[in-house]
Parts: structure tokens; sequence; C-alpha cells
């Protein structure tokens, strides 16, 4: 049996403030290596199930387990710590600290996390090689992140993502501010990367058509509910 | 590495952060300004009269003696006899004594006689001496000295005719003794700017036809009449006192205070100066509390600019949250960005500080006799400096909690 690298079971939130207003998972898996892509509309509870994974909110019942650590016992501190050295995350659009260089937005995560600064061995070299390998050019390591275009910015943001290998990546519909040819380009460069670390890859769309390129597709409808009030 | 991107940031925000940074640099410069200006004044006033040990008048306050001898505010209730005054004059522990006699003026102007001894013993903002910047010191009985303030606003030069009047305000004036202006003197920051000086007997001239405030109708005499007259003062206003021996001030005081003959009274200099002080010094403490409240002010008005900030910002703290930055990493951040502005806002303000002075020194110094010193930041400024930057820092904790509340209510997600 593969190794789990997330593992959500019996997982119940309620939204605080709204009593009647409740996420239920009954059990999310993703093991080594693998790529799922979770699909669901807006609204469905993808923000709040991203959430409870990297450990800014805490369920109410069941358990969030990432890179084999219970997030769910935990104290803030310590859920900030294993963010900050199990899980890359992609958002939507963004992603960039528009102020600092690119080489400094791809260390950010190093920062908070010793361990994958270690891992990440020379993390100048490091910035470098992963620019190389997603195809930005070297001369913008050291430009300001906002004189970038937007499809060198998400491309940043796989690379910061993917310095220092964490065990899981987290995106967050990457490619939504990209037109259909940056798409694919993108999906090639994050898969190829994913396949070469050996990282697994939750990524979150409401794009049906990307699932092909997946091992595997999970509606949100089928794992979550979602109680409302008077339902 | 956050620190590079604090800074980074607080540039990319150059321009309300620069607005920010001159608003506290202005009113660190205001307060320390005012401070300056405070301590330079309270020294100035102190250094209205020095190197006189007593001034020796009637008996009444301290303050009142002070304001009229000194200052020429106010009237001398009574005049000390020339008596009692050559008795003071006579005792042995008595260094030196100035006989000073008020009482007439010259439009806006006192009139003060005097004998040469005052020109000799007055002293000055650490012991200067008053110094003549044309003419010469009065040689002739119709011969007048003038302040620097009389002569700039009067239009006076050297030989002009001066008409005093009798008393304050007065619409009777010695017409028959003109006086010539002799001399004109340096300008010191002092009454003696605003004050026409004669000698004690022209003082008794030009009051020879007079008596009880009025002329004697139909007598005038001629000025080389009264050249010719005995002109023994009746009585003085005040004296400024110098004893042989710093010693010997109170045993005199005491003496001068528990004279027999006449109730005088002897006061300290410096002790009056300081009880006028305490007075006069509540306009410059308000002036201190209200320069105070814009420090304040600029503080809130960094305050509001970081709370305005924040929503902007929430995306970068949403950003350092899912790079794995604690809440309390972000609420540090916004406490040390504070700190940073109110640190560059101070260190401004000193500079600001030097510049007006440098600018403004001499203006102070010769338009109002006001002497600020330029020197290194004394231990209080530097603690109001200090005080600055923690003001600063608390009061960013407020914008900086909500931002902390805020990073644990959004997590990374910010949908905006």
């Amino acid at each position: 049996m593969t190794q789990a690298v997330l593992k959500l079971s019996d997982v119940g939130y309620h939204w605080p403030g709204r009593s009647a207003f409740a996420l239920h998972v009954a059990d999310l898996t993703v093991s080594k290596g693998e790529t799922v892509l979770l699909l669901g509309e807006s609204g469905s509870g993808k923000s709040t199930l991203l959430s409870l994974i990297c450990g800014t909110i805490l369920p109410d019942q069941g358990s969030v387990s990432v890179a084999g650590t219970n997030v769910t016992t935990l104290s803030g501190a310590a859920r900030d710590k294993l963010r900050a050295e199990q899980i890359g995350v992609i958002f939507q659009q963004f992603n960039l600290l528009p102020f600092g260089t690119v080489s400094d937005n791809i260390m950010l995560p190093l920062r908070f996390a010793p361990e994958r600064r270690k891992r990440a061995g020379d993390a100048a070299t490091e910035v470098e090689n992963l620019c190389t390998a997603l195809g930005l050019p070297r001369s913008v390591i050291h430009a300001k992140a906002n004189a970038l275009s937007v499809g060198q910015q998400q491309r940043v943001a796989v690379a910061r993502a993917l310095i220092g290998q964490p065990p899981l990546i987290i995106a967050d519909e990457p490619t939504s501010a990209l037109d259909a040819n940056s798409q694919a380009a993108f999906l090639d460069l994050l898969f190829t990367q994913t396949a070469a670390h050996d990282t697994s890859l939750l990524m979150v769309s409401h794009d049906p058509r990307l699932g092909e390129r997946f091992d595997r597709v999970i509606r949100m409808e089928d794992i979550a509910v979602i109680e409302r009030a008077g339902e | 590495m956050i620190l590079r991107l604090a800074f980074a940031s607080l540039f990319a925000r150059a321009l309300t952060v620069g607005m920010t940074t001159l608003a506290i640099a202005l009113s660190v410069a205001l307060f320390l300004g005012v401070e300056k200006v405070r301590t330079g004044a309270k020294a100035s006033f102190a250094d209205t009269i020095s190197g006189t040990d007593l001034i020796v008048g009637a008996r009444s306050g301290s303050v009142q003696l002070l304001l009229y001898s000194v200052f020429r505010i106010g009237n001398a209730t009574n005049n000390v006899t020339w008596e009692s005054y050559l008795d003071i004059a006579a005792r042995p522990d008595v260094d030196w004594i100035v006989p000073i006699s008020l009482g007439d003026s010259h439009r806006q102007f006192r009139v003060m006689g005097t004998s040469q001894a005052f020109f000799e013993h007055y002293r000055y903002r650490q012991g200067r001496q008053l110094q003549v910047a044309d003419g010469v010191i009065m040689d002739d009985l119709f011969d007048t000295v003038i302040g620097a303030d009389v002569a700039a606003t009067l239009g006076y030069n050297v030989d002009d005719p001066i008409i005093v009047a009798h008393g304050l305000a007065s619409f009777s004036e010695h017409k028959d003794q003109p006086f010539r202006v002799s001399g004109i003197l340096e300008k010191t920051g002092t009454p003696v700017d605003r004050t026409v000086i004669v000698s004690m007997e022209a003082i008794e001239a030009i009051h020879v036809d007079w008596q009880s405030g009025a002329q004697i109708p139909g007598r005038s005499t001629p000025a080389d009449v009264i050249r010719e007259m005995d002109l023994v003062p009746q009585a003085v206003t005040a004296a400024l006192v110098g004893v042989e021996s710093p010693l010997q001030t109170f045993a005199l005081q005491r003496a001068i205070n528990e004279y027999s003959q006449e109730p005088l009274l002897a006061i300290l200099p410096g002790v009056a100066l300081q009880e006028l002080w305490g007075i006069v010094g509540i306009a410059e403490t308000a002036l201190l509390a209200v320069s105070a409240m814009v420090v304040v002010t600029a503080l809130i008005g960094m305050m509001a600019t970081i709370f305005s900030s924040l929503n902007e910002r929430r995306r970068e703290m949403a950003i350092y949250r899912a790079m794995g930055a604690r809440p309390r990493t972000i609420l540090s951040m916004l406490v040390l960005e504070a700190t940073v502005i109110a640190a560059l806002g101070a260190l401004l303000g000193v500079v600001f500080l030097y510049i007006g002075l440098a600018i403004t020194q001499p203006i102070l110094d010769s338009s109002f006799g006001l002497w600020l010193p330029i020197e290194a930041p004394t231990m209080r400024e530097v603690w109001v400096i200090i005080g600055v930057v923690a003001a600063g820092a608390i009061v960013s904790l407020v914008p900086a909690i909500r931002a902390y509340r805020m990073s644990v209510a959004d997590g990374m997600m910010v949908n905006t």
C-alpha cells in the first residue's frame, strides 16, 4: 500500500456564527506521488476544505493528517510550521508579494520551514534550477514580481510551491487566470515537476476538462456534504 | 529576509509612508523646536540681568521690584531716598552700586536715569557688557544713550534731539530741556533695548521747574542756568548692588531689609527671576502641551494609515500565512513597520530641527534677543525621540491586532 500524504476521515466543520451550516467529509485520501483533481463549483466548500487541510482552521470532529502528522492535535503555531514544511500552496492568482523579487518570493516558505530549507540545499542555486526547469529566464530572478506577466507569475508560484520538495502541493484553480494555451503549458510544467520529485498534487478546479491529465478526479459533492438549515 | 521584504513593502508604498513619516517628522521638529525655544527663552530671561548681587528698592514685592527695575514694567510704589542710597553705598561690603531713576518716558519708551556705573556693571547673558554701537556714552548733562529698539523704532541717529515727557503716556513734555542722542547701544535682547538712558542729574534738571507733577506756571529756567545748579538727586527708584564677596550677599540683603530709617527691600535677582518665570512659565507649558498634541495627532495619523492599508494588504498577509507564517509574525511585521516609520520620522524631525535652528538662529537673536544654541541633543531630547518611537510602536498595536485577527479568520483564503 502506498503511503498517504493526505488523509481526512470523518471531518466535520461548523462555520462559526452559522450553526446550522456545516461541512462534512467522510474520507479523502491522496497517496504519495498521486495527482488528484477536486472538482467543485463555488460555494461547494472547496475553500473551507483547503483551509482544513492547511490547518488554518480546525475541524470540530474527525482527523486531518498531512504527511503522517495529525493536524487536529497540533497547536496553531505547530500547524503553521507543518504547513510551511509539508505543503506548497498555489493560489488562483496574485500569488506573489509584488514588492519582492522573484527570488525573494520563491524562497519565502523556506523562511518558515527550517527542514525544508535544509532539503533545498543552497537556496540560490535551487531557485535558479527551478526557474530553468519552469522556463523562466534567468534575468527575471532578481526582477520585482510585479514586473512579470501573469503566466510568469504563476510559474514563479509553482517554483515557490516546489522549493525544498514538500510532499504535497495544493493548487487552488491555478490556471483560471490563464488563457487556454498557457493553461496547457502551465499544467505540462506542473506535472513534469511533480512527477520528477514524486510530489502529490491536489488541485481544485471547476473545470472538468482538465480531468483527463490527473490520476484521479473527485467531485466535491461525492466526498463532502454541506448541511444547511432546514434541509 | 522577512525584514528585507518588510522594507520592500514599505518602499512599495513610498508615497503614503513618506507622507506619514513627514507628518511625524514635522511634529517632532515642532515639539523639539518649542522645547528649544522654551529653554532658550528661559535662559535668555534668566540672562536679562547677571552679575548683580542685589536689587534694592522701596518695600513692595520681589517680583514687582524686579519688574519695574529690570523689565521696566509697572511702577514703583515708592522711591528710596538719596540718603538711604548713600548709606547703602557707604557700607564696606558694597563693592559697587548703580542708581536707577524711573518715571519719565519718551514716546512709548521709558526713560531711565542712572550713573556711568550702569554701563560698567550692568551685565546680561552670562556676563556680557553693554556696548555702544554708534556714538559715545553720554558726557553732557543733556546727553542720552538709547537702546537698539528705541533707535530702530523711532529712526534716531546720533545727535538727534529728544524731548522727554513727564510721567508715562503723558502729554506734558519737558520741552524746555531737549536732549541729544549721544550714543546708541547694541542689541542685547534685554529691556535695555527699549530704554532711553540719561544721567541722574539730567532727571533732576528736567524737573527743576516742576512741582507735584506739573510745571510751575511761567517758570522756565534756561539750560545754561540749570547747568550751574547743584543737581543732587532727591531719590532713586531702585539700585543695583554688587557685593565685595558673594558670601556677604545674604548678610547685606538682611541688613537692607532691616534698615531702620526707611522700609526697603533687597532681592536676589536670580531668585526673583525664577519666581517671575513661575508665573509666565505657564504659557510655555501650554505651548509644549499643544506641540505634544501635534505629535500625538501625527502618530494617530500613522495608525489610521496602517488601518486603511490593511484591506489592500489582505492578499499580502494571506500569502505570508499560506507560506507558513504565524499570525504573530504578521502582527510583528506591522509593529516593526510602524516603529520604522516613527523612527525615520523622529530622526528626520531632528534633522529638520537643526536645519531650522541654523536658519533662524541669527534672525531670532537679532530681532528677539533669543539665543538658541546649536548643540548635540540633550538627554531630554533623546528621551523625546525614544518616546515617539515607542509610542509609534504602541499605537500600531491597534491595527496590528486587527491584522492578527484578520489573518486568523482569513487564513490563506482571501477571495478578492
